[in-house]
């Protein structure tokens, strides 16, 4: 296609990008560099049903002056990315100069609720993008192999995962595992110990929130696996099989081959998709022993009476640039391919 | 003939009882939690809408719809029905309208003590009282020779007993919820210790010290005492499993006696149920809990004609007799002619007991949000209950230099 005629079929996607996702983002950037004024509060008299105190209040007026004369607020540059409940500078240097050991290091470190988010969020990409992509290739080869007549019920049930909203998913998930569901109870009686909960033990939630993801998941990387095998063409396979190559072969030396830019495509969008994971801690009510750095937006924005609006924003940044860095080798890689195939 | 005009007669008769706010305009649109005393207030309120619209959302998800939707200008909603701690934010943003002019026009019926007022000014007119008190179960207390408890610590040598002799594996329950439950019953029991959530006439934090200690230690006690999934129950799962028979003693809301006593679930479970004041803890003599006022206010982004539409249908509720009387047992009426039955034992034991109200500071809410998730991870026996504490004073110190309070 000339560049020219690029431009114009991109140019209102384009526009629709700029104003719902780049504007957005700038928006969210210039907040996260910026803090609340400084409160003006006032001493006065209280009353309610169980009596009168003296307390204080937020002076209205004052706090009025201040905000028209300066309506994003105090300009605060790093201060909310370095604070402690993001990238804990400070707290990180004092633990280095304080703790004895590496190992005491990395728990104070792993205490704070950014890095505890972080490795949280971390943890669950790696174990579920990878899962995602075998499992999904595995199903993918398999339904492709059955006949074709019962093909058509067995993608649809396959596909099902997905197709349930993932709160709703979760949460009857989260049904089976309580320690009276039918999950839970069995695991009870198995391991014989009335205490067992796996909602109690932050291991058990969140190899829980795992599995969950990769069964929410796959169908995705299976439905795209599947569009691809069917690209695959029957001359070369056919040729291996003459010489005598085993399915195994055949996979690896013809099929993974060929379906190699799917798979990047698909490894890339459950990157992104995973490292936001969000529904499933709502959905198992796993605050207490699993945090996303999505959940913590979302605390900010909506847990506190109080809404953060920087820490919100500052989170969000944070996020946008760990995807970023996740993605990189995967981009870069597709950058040179598409260099030297031109 | 005769009939249809006795018909029509009555009809009319019939709705006149309600008629009398005679409301010709306006809109009103109410935000508000969900439990069932609400909603018989709000229903209360819409007998007498006239020919106003009349809207209502009741969500347990209020809190963190109500700022956003009363900024805009118009606002959302006309009305909030907000309590002790959830008006806070509301002054912090000033999204409230004093309503002195409101009460003196059409507030005949509500009696003073019901006015909420800040700086002179009536910010909210409050209906209901609530706390967290004690619940029972007579028949597993008889058994077992146990005295209903008083104090926290009568409570866990009571569940443990109850456990020890096999009768029940999780005798005790709370909302334990991870966020804001698992907040508020770390406020009941620090207020129970005689805490003080800040450093007098400051902002700064004051709960790493032996009382905070105390508090976490008690709370640790009562949740081993607990079903273990209890970071994840909230008043409703806690509700299901006494409906259940799986727990003897429980702390729960005095709003939600009415749902545990009603016909609904196993008669032999809600005929042994009974209520009780709050408990102290450590020996203190004001109880380990917070009281609470559930209270209309107004949004300041909201035309005037539909805030005296709004406070006229409200006021209607807040000031009837008939409400209180046919729905005595849902909960403790703050209104004229209100008869105590025995579903308000919690909060009256609670009131006579000399309770603190919820502390209504502008930064308790970071307070609060901080305690939810910090204490965690000491309660699964991952962190002292010192270091607890200092993690929630660091969080919530970040947060409150971020707002602008320290």
């Amino acid at each position: 296609m000339p560049n020219k005629t690029f431009f114009w079929f991109f140019l209102p996607t384009g526009l629709a990008m700029i104003l719902f996702i780049g504007l957005p983002i700038i928006s969210t950037g210039i907040q996260s560099f910026y803090a609340q004024h400084d409160q003006v509060v006032k001493e006065v008299k209280k009353c309610d049903p169980f009596g009168c105190t003296v307390s204080i209040v937020v002076d209205n007026e004052e706090t009025t002056k201040i905000r028209d004369a300066k309506p994003l607020g105090k300009f605060n540059g790093f201060g909310t990315y370095t604070d402690r409940n993001h990238l804990a500078v400070d707290e990180i240097k004092k633990f280095w100069n304080e703790t004895g050991s590496f190992g005491a290091f990395v728990d104070q470190v792993t205490n704070l609720p950014f890095y505890k988010a972080l490795i949280f969020t971390l943890t669950y990409c790696l174990f579920v993008t990878p899962n995602v992509l075998l499992l999904g290739f595995i199903i993918a080869l398999s339904l492709n192999a059955v006949a074709r007549k019962i093909r058509g019920p067995l993608i649809f049930g396959t596909i099902l995962p997905m197709i349930v909203t993932p709160l709703v998913g979760s949460l009857v998930l989260f049904w089976m595992i309580d320690s009276q569901g039918i999950i839970g109870a069995n695991i009870q009686n198995l391991m014989n110990d009335p205490y067992l909960s796996l909602k109690s033990s932050k291991t058990l939630t969140w190899i829980t929130i795992i599995i969950y993801g990769i069964w929410h998941h796959s169908p995705f990387a299976f439905v795209v696996f599947y569009a691809a095998l069917q690209t695959v063409p029957q001359e070369p396979i056919e040729a291996a099989i003459i010489d005598g190559a085993s399915r195994f072969q055949r996979i690896k030396h013809i099929v993974l081959p060929h379906i190699y830019p799917v798979v990047t495509f698909v490894a890339l969008i459950s990157l992104m998709d995973n490292f936001r994971v969000f529904e499933p801690i709502i959905g198992f009510s796993a605050e207490g022993s699993a945090q996303s750095l999505s959940w913590l937006i979302y605390d900010n924005l909506v847990n506190e009476e109080v809404i953060l609006f920087g820490s919100a924003a500052a989170t969000s940044m944070m996020t946008i640039i760990g995807i970023a860095i996740l993605l990189a080798p995967v981009l870069i890689r597709t950058w040179k391919e598409f260099k030297t195939a031109r | 003939m005769r009939k249809i005009l006795v018909t029509l007669l009555f009809l009319l008769f019939g709705t006149s009882a309600f008629a009398d706010c005679n409301i010709k305009s306006g809109s009103i649109n109410i935000l508000a939690n969900d439990f069932p005393a609400l909603r018989t207030f709000v229903e209360t309120s819409k007998q007498c809408k006239g020919s106003a619209d009349f809207k209502v959302t009741h969500s347990s998800e209020h809190n963190k719809i109500a700022v956003p939707a009363l900024t805009a200008n118009p606002s959302e909603f006309s009305a909030r029905i907000a309590a002790n701690s959830s008006i806070v934010p509301l002054m912090n943003q000033d999204l409230i309208r004093p309503l002195d002019d409101l009460v003196k026009k059409y507030g005949k019926g509500i009696q003073d003590s019901q006015l909420i007022t800040i700086d002179g000014k009536v910010m909210a007119v409050a209906f209901m009282a609530n706390t967290q008190h004690l619940y029972y179960r007579e028949d597993v207390l008889k058994d077992m020779g146990i005295a209903v408890p008083k104090t926290y610590e009568e409570v866990v040598a009571a569940s443990e007993k109850i456990r020890a002799s096999g009768k029940m594996k999780y005798p005790y329950a709370a909302a334990y919820k991870a966020g804001w439950n698992l907040a508020e019953e770390f406020v009941n029991m620090f207020i129970g210790h005689g805490g003080e959530f800040f450093k007098a006439g400051s902002a700064q934090p004051n709960i790493n010290n032996a009382k905070g200690v105390a508090t976490l230690n008690m709370l640790k006690k009562l949740s081993e005492l607990s079903n273990p999934d209890y970071l994840t129950h909230d008043s409703e799962a806690i509700k299901v499993e006494w409906e259940s028979g799986n727990v003897a003693l429980m702390t729960l809301w005095a709003s939600r006696s009415g749902t545990l006593l009603d016909d609904e679930g196993d008669a032999k479970i809600t005929a042994a149920t009974k209520l009780t004041g709050p408990a102290t803890v450590g020996g203190g003599n004001i109880p380990a809990a917070t009281l609470w006022w559930d209270g209309f206010t107004l949004a300041k982004n909201r035309s005037d004609a539909d805030a005296e539409a709004t406070f006229r249908a409200l006021a209607h509720a807040a000031s009837n007799k008939k409400m209180v009387a046919d729905a005595a047992d849902q909960a403790v009426w703050l209104v004229e002619g209100f008869v105590p039955g025995p579903k308000s034992i919690g909060v009256i034991e609670a009131v006579k007991m000399g309770a603190k109200p919820y502390p209504m500071l502008p930064q308790m809410g970071l307070m609060h949000g901080a305690l939810g998730s910090e204490i965690v991870e000491f309660l699964q026996g991952k962190e002292s209950a010192e270091q607890a504490l200092k993690d929630v004073e660091a969080a919530y110190i970040s947060k409150a230099k971020e707002q602008g309070f320290l």
